[in-house]
This record gives C-alpha cells, structure tokens and sequence, in this order.
C-alpha cells in the first residue's frame, strides 16, 4: 500500500472536523426572516382587540413611524419583554401590538398581569395579519415606516441589549 | 447519598482508566509485568461504572428531585417504567449509559479473548482505556448526571411524550450497546497495529464482539424504524433523518467488518483494510454521538443542543479517531503479506460485499454532511433528502442483494467447479416474479419492481449453501448466514412491496361516513375522550372491514400534561397480508375530523427481516461460542466426537 494511500483516511478525517468545527462555531440559523421588509402593508388593518382601545392601521401617518408587536396572552416568552417594549415606550418610541389568536378576557388578564407597553392593540384572531407580515410566530418586532413599510423585523423575545437597537433605527426612520 | 455515591463510583473508574493506561504502556515498554493488574483494574473498573449508572437508575426510580438530572426529565406521576426508562431518555443520562457500556465492554475484554497474543491484549486494553478516559472526562466536567439542585423542586418537568414509549425502553440501550460494543474491534484493531500482530487468532478474537455489536445494531435499527413508524404517526419506516443515518452508518460499518474479519480469521488475508475498518466502525459510532449529542443537524431527534459539550466530544473524536488513523498510516507498511486468493473466490466475493458496503456507506455519510461542506464554503442551505438516498444506495443495495446470492457459494482461495449453474432455480424464481410483476402491476417504479425480483431471487439463493449437506453436520455458524441472508430477502420484499403497492387517503370526515382504502372500508363510528396516567386524549373509533368480518381500531390523538405537547398514536390493525394503519387529526369548524389512512401490502417483512438477520447472527455466535468451548476443554465429549469425523 503505498503512503499516500495510508494518508487518505487521515486527510479525509480532517476535513470532517474541519467541517464540524466550523458548524460548532456558526450554528444554524432556524430563523425565518419575512420576505416583507421592504414590502408596503399600508393597507392592513386589525381590528380593536379591547373595548375602548383603539386598533391597528399599518398606514396611519400621525401613529408611524412605529413598532409593532406581536404577541399573546397564551405566550410565555411575551410576558419577559413586556418590560423592554415599556422601556422602549419611555423612550418616546410608539409601541402598538397585535394579540395573535386571542380572546378578550385573557388579553385583559394578562395585560393587567404583566403590564400594558401599547397604545393601540389590534386583534388578529385568524392569523391573517401574522401572514401579512410573513411572521411565523410569536413574539415578533417590527418596525414601520411613514409610509407604511416593513423596515425591520426582530424574531423571538427582545433582549435587554435589543432597546437601544431598535430606539435607533426608530429615530433613524423619524428624520 | 445516591447521588454522591454515584459520582464517587465514577471518579474511582476514571481514576482507573488512567492507571490501565499506564499499566498498559508499562508493560509493552517492558518495565514490568502488567498483565494480571490490567485485567483486574479493567474489570473493576466495569464494576464501579456499573454501580455509578444503577445508582443513577435508582434515583430515577425514586424521583429523587434533588438530583437535576430528575427534576428536570421526571415526574413522580410518570408510570414505573417511564421514570426508569428516563434514566436514559436525557443527555447526562444516556452519556453515562454509554460509558457505562464502555468500560463493561473493557472488562468483557480482559475476562475473554484467551486465545489472543497476550502483548496485543494489554495493547488494546490500554486503548479501551483510553478511550473511556476522555468519555469519563467528558461526564465528569462538562455533563454530570448527578449535579445537584438546591432547594429541590416540588415536581419534575416531565419526559418528553414522544419518548413515554415501551419502544425508548430498549431502543437506546439495544443501539449503544452494539454501537459501543464495537469499541472493542478499535481497540483490538489498535492493539494489534502497536504489537503488529495482525494474524488469524486476532480475527478469532475480534469476530465475536462484532457478531455481539452488530446483532444488537441490527435489532436497535429494526426497533427504532417501527418505533418512527408507529409513534409518529407519518406512515413511513425510514426517513433519513441524520440521526437515522448516525444509526445506519455504523451498522454498515460492521455488516463490512463482520464480513472481512471473517476473511481474517480463516485464511489470513485482507489484514490492512480488516483493521481499517475496525476503526471506521467505532469511529462512526463516536461520528453519530456526536451528531445527536451536538444537536448540529437540524432532525426530529434533536434533544440536547449545547455547543460547549459539541466542542468536547468533536476534540474527543478528532483526538481517538485521528490518532488511530496516524497509526495506521504508521503501521500498516509493516505488516506481512495476507494469504494470497484468486478473482474467483470467497475471498473476492466477500472483498465486492465490502466494496459495495463501503461505498453505500460513503454515499450516507457525504449526503449527511454534505449540506454542512456546501454551506461552509458557499453559504448556501440545502438539504439532501430520502430523493438522494433512494436513487443512490437503493441500486447499489440491490446490486449488494443479488451477489449476496453467489459469494456463499465460492470456495476459499479459488473457485474451479462452475457454481452459475447451482442458481439456475433461483433465477428462474425471479423471472417468473418479474414477469408477473409486469403483468399484474405494470404502473409501479423501477426500483420496487427490481426489489421484488431480487427479493425472490436472493429467498431461494440464500439456502443454497446448506445444500448437498447433512444438516446436523453442518455447522450452526453456516445456518445462521443462510438465515441473515434470507432476512436481507425478506426485508427487500417489504420494502419493494410498501413503496410499490401503498394505498394512502386523507380526508376530512364526520362520524358515520365511511372511507375506502385498498381493500378496506373504514367507518368513522364516534369519537370520545379518553384518559392516560398522565395524558387525556380524543379518541377515534374506526370500524374497519374488508369483505368478511369487522375490526375496531382507536387511534388517538394525545395531549401530555407535563410537559404541555400533543403526539399522534396511530391504531395498526396486523394481517397476515399487510397493515392498515390509521391516524386521527384535527376537527375543522364544521365537525369534520381528518382521517389518515394506509393499507400497506406486506409492510411488517420489513422488520420480521430485521429480525430474521439479528437471529441468523444469534445463529451464528451461539455456533462459533460452542465450537470455541468444545475446543477449549483439555478432554471429554467433544474430542472422541470431532474423531468420529462428525466436526
């Protein structure tokens, strides 16, 4: 057998490592990004998902630039960025949410519960603003412009470090 | 104290394992004699790993939350069997189960192989050693299974439902111990590279322990494909999930290695490539730990993702396997010539069985890591699927089926009888298959149609070798391969026969209406709550029947408690001819229920050929293991019977 030949599992076992390292360093992103950044929803509307609260129109000029918020009363991971998005609400940014698949009394629940960061609430009971945005699941961030436009999207509970991020990109959006 | 007599029992074996090491390399330098205190630490350290897993079984068993591991996959509401069952069903758990294997593995090591050049023992030993070192390693720092929680909780967070299955009972076990098991082929395969001895007695040596592992591999494969097929609730047996393929590859692995070790022990030869794949064999053993424990591949059997134990086990993996390469390079220069054998021969025979086994297991090895090479270096996502799979292992399978007809029939080192003739039966057989085939099913695929023929070709062939012989003097050994190869045949014929000739319907029904599928009527007749120890459920009765009398099936669709998950468990209703198998879904807005429903032609071969295969090795091994005894004893019974002429 010649040396070369006796090599070939040494070199063959290298690159798997090599691959499997990488792939340990660069873990696979899972995440779904909305083909709808960039997208005009102007025209997307849900309906006042509490009595007395107003609900969402995408295109509203004197309420965008804004976030908007996904979430649920049935979402665990909701209830920890309910601080953030009250933090980013201090911060003169505009805070709306749509309440996926929700119903009235639970809503009510848990905003007294956890706190309520929204000025509006618009309710979504079948999903379809969900898809309108391309979200596949909650809790997801949005940020819209003056127009209407899906400029940014943040899957999965916001972090602490998340506030600074999008307080910027709403002040960039507001110039 | 459980816990903390566990983790004692551990560090002592891992302590251990170091000094089997030393003791290994003291003795081949020749410092002193390392050969009884070898076996004696290899043994005792099999003991105190033992006593470290039943201490963690036993905690299990009590819900002992305290202990992390319990609370975090227990509850004390969970039946008996699944709190045990669970001692497995997590990371730290089924890492210890591993471990566990190993060293008992290394203690089977230094009580067996008797026969075996004593330098290459203590050599593999050492090795064995080695390795559960780095396993223990891992454990210890970076996955202790008997960490603490303080305060303990009030109640544990339960196991995951897929997993509360008399299936997971002994799927994991049955897989590591034939995955481990094959530690010992590394380790006498490395043993045998130091000491260069790579002779017929070390094939003696090494061939039950891959029989062992592989009969084990064999059932664990056969189990968890029926175990996906019927928990899922998705109607199929093989998905080629990566974790499915971290299964296969080894199994295939060791279906080579069983096949060239066998070469080496009778005559001799392929010595190099025989030991190549020893070590490929528990290398891809340690390839598919560290796949499913990483959690890197993205499969439904992803349960711990954790990259800091990824990087862990990968630096073990790069350490064993590499350095067990570089000794090979090293090595293999010197060693002697392999008895020599013509082209026509069992030699050859077995060398094409390991040619195809090795590129069939090439093929799943670059279709599971490939989406990973072309996203380093491209950035692109893909991801390679059953199409790949089929169209590439499936003829190189059947090709594989139809040569596993001739090779038992060649002699040893050169074939001069014309042995075509011997197959003129069982090609007739699969000709006149083939022709009824196109007849009477003209619209089914190549690869089914050519399944089903070589199916029946392979399940005349396969008996072949154990004719013109007496069969009470043919060796128990010889039984068992006709019967593995006549399994392989009944497997083929479930499978050719599932994908050829399944009938499936979906549709969304109200009680009272009824469904055609195949030959079968199926009646939605009500639906109702139903109760579990630790899930309620809807259930759905179907009436079922097919001309003569009626069967009532009850699949059901789960909702588990703790922790909060919905599982499908489909109803199978067996015949001798196929399974019906039936799943209920959701109900829509107008009361309508989905209804999933199969009829599956001959779908069971599949794993009755599973089983056929285990037992032919079963066969085999109680026939080697009888043979060895009866030559082992200095006198008696068995020497005036072998001079009788029977043996």
């Amino acid at each position: 057998m010649s040396r070369w030949l006796r090599l070939t599992p040494m070199v063959l076992l290298a690159l798997v490592v090599a691959a499997l390292v990488w792939r340990l360093a660069h873990p696979e992103d899972t995440h779904v990004p909305s083909k709808m950044i960039g997208k005009n929803l102007a025209e997307v509307r849900a309906p006042a998902a509490l009595p007395g609260r107003a609900g969402v129109w995408v295109g509203d000029p004197v309420a965008n630039p804004r976030v908007i918020n996904f979430f649920a009363s049935w979402c665990v991971p909701c209830i920890t960025e309910v601080p953030l998005l009250q933090r980013l609400k201090q911060q003169g940014v505009g805070v709306d949410g749509i309440a996926v698949r929700d119903r009235p009394a639970d809503l009510a629940a848990f905003l007294r519960a956890n706190g309520d960061p929204y000025r509006a609430i618009g309710a979504d009971p079948q999903s379809s603003v969900q898809m309108d945005f391309g979200s596949s699941g909650v809790p997801e961030t949005y940020l819209v412009d003056r127009s209407g436009i899906v400029r940014y999207q943040h899957i999965g509970p916001l972090e602490p470090e998340d506030v600074a991020i999008i307080r910027d990109k709403w002040q960039a959006l507001r110039k | 104290m459980i816990a903390e007599a566990g983790l004692a029992a551990l560090w002592l074996a891992a302590a251990l394992s170091l000094l089997q090491i030393l003791l290994s390399v003291g003795h081949l330098r020749a410092w002193f004699d390392g050969d009884r205190p070898i076996r004696s630490v290899a043994i005792v350290q099999g003991a105190l790993t033992l006593i470290a897993f039943a201490m963690l079984v036993l905690a299990f068993a009590r819900t002992d939350l305290s202990v992390a591991l319990v609370a975090a996959n227990s509850h004390s509401a969970k039946p008996m069997m699944y709190k045990l069952a669970g001692t497995w069903g997590n990371h730290e758990g089924s890492m210890l189960l591993w471990v566990t294997v190993l060293a008992l593995a290394g203690a089977g090591l230094a009580i067996g192989s008797r026969r075996l050049g004593r330098a290459t023992l203590i050599a593999a030993l050492g090795a064995q050693g080695a390795l559960a070192l780095g396993f223990y390693a891992f454990l210890l720092l970076a996955s202790n299974p008997f960490a603490r929680l303080d305060p303990a909780p009030l109640e544990g967070r339960g196991l995951n439902p897929l997993l509360q299955d008399p299936g997971l009972a002994f799927h994991p076990p049955t897989l590591y111990l034939g995955y481990v098991g094959l530690s010992v082929a590394f380790s006498l395969a490395v043993g045998a590279l130091i000491t260069g001895d790579v002779d017929r007695a070390l094939g003696r040596a090494m061939r039950p322990w891959v029989l062992g592992a592989w009969i084990l591999l064999t059932l664990g494969i056969t189990a968890g494909s029926y175990w996906a097929y019927y928990e899922l609730g998705w109607g199929g047996w093989w998905f080629w999930d990566p974790v499915e393929n971290a299964s296969l590859m080894p199994w295939l692995a060791a279906t080579a290695l069983l096949h060239s070790v066998n070469v080496l022990a009778t005559r001799g030869a392929l010595r190099a490539w025989t030991m190549m794949l020893g070590m490929i064999a528990f290398s891809m053993s340690m390839v598919g730990t560290f796949l499913v424990r990483s959690g890197i591949l993205t499969s439904v059997h992803s349960f711990a993702v954790d990259p800091s134990r990824g990087t862990f086990l990968l630096a073990l993996l790069g350490l064993y396997v590499g350095a067990a390469f570089a000794l090979f390079a090293l090595r293999t220069g010197r060693l002697k010539e392999g008895a020599p054998f013509e082209l026509v021969s069992r030699e050859s025979g077995l060398v094409a069985n390991n040619l195809l086994l090795t590129v069939i297991l090439g093929t799943v090895f670059v279709g599971t890591l490939y989406p990973l090479f072309v996203e380093a270096l491209s950035g692109d996502k893909l991801s390679v699927g059953p199409p790949y799979f089929n169209a590439v292992a499936g003829p190189l399978a059947l090709i594989l089926a139809t040569l596993i007809a001739v090779g038992p029939l060649l002699s040893w080192r050169r074939e001069r009888r014309a042995v075509l003739g011997k197959l003129t039966i069982p090609a007739l057989i699969a000709a006149t298959v083939l022709a009824i085939s196109l007849f009477a099913a003209p619209q089914i695929g190549l690869l089914p149609r050519l399944g089903l023929t070589v199916a029946a070709w392979l399940a005349v062939a396969s008996w072949l070798p154990l004719t013109r012989r007496n069969p009470l003097r043919t060796p128990l050994s010889t039984w068992g391969m006709a019967l593995a190869h006549f399994g392989v045949a009944v497997s083929l014929a479930g499978m050719a026969s599932d994908s050829a000739f399944t009938r499936e319907k979906l549709a969304a029904v109200r009680p009272g209406e009824t469904l055609r599928v195949g030959p079968w009527l199926v009646k939605l007749k009500d639906l109702a709550p139903a109760v579990g120890p630790n899930w309620t459920a809807i259930e759905a009765e179907l009436r079922a029947s097919r001309g003569g009398g009626v069967v009532v099936l009850k699949p059901q669709t789960r909702y588990f408690t703790d922790p909060p998950t919905e599982t499908n468990e489909a109803a199978i209703v067996t015949t001798l001819s196929g399974q019906l198998y039936t799943v209920v879904g959701k109900p829509d807005a107008e009361g309508r229920w989905q209804l999933r429903l199969w009829w599956k032609p001959f779908v069971t071969l599949i794993w009755l050929g599973g089983v056929l295969i285990a037992l032919g090795g079963v066969l085999a091994l109680v026939g080697r293991a009888w043979r060895t005894w009866r030559k082992e004893r200095p006198s008696g019974g068995g020497q005036s019977w072998r001079r009788k002429g029977y043996a």
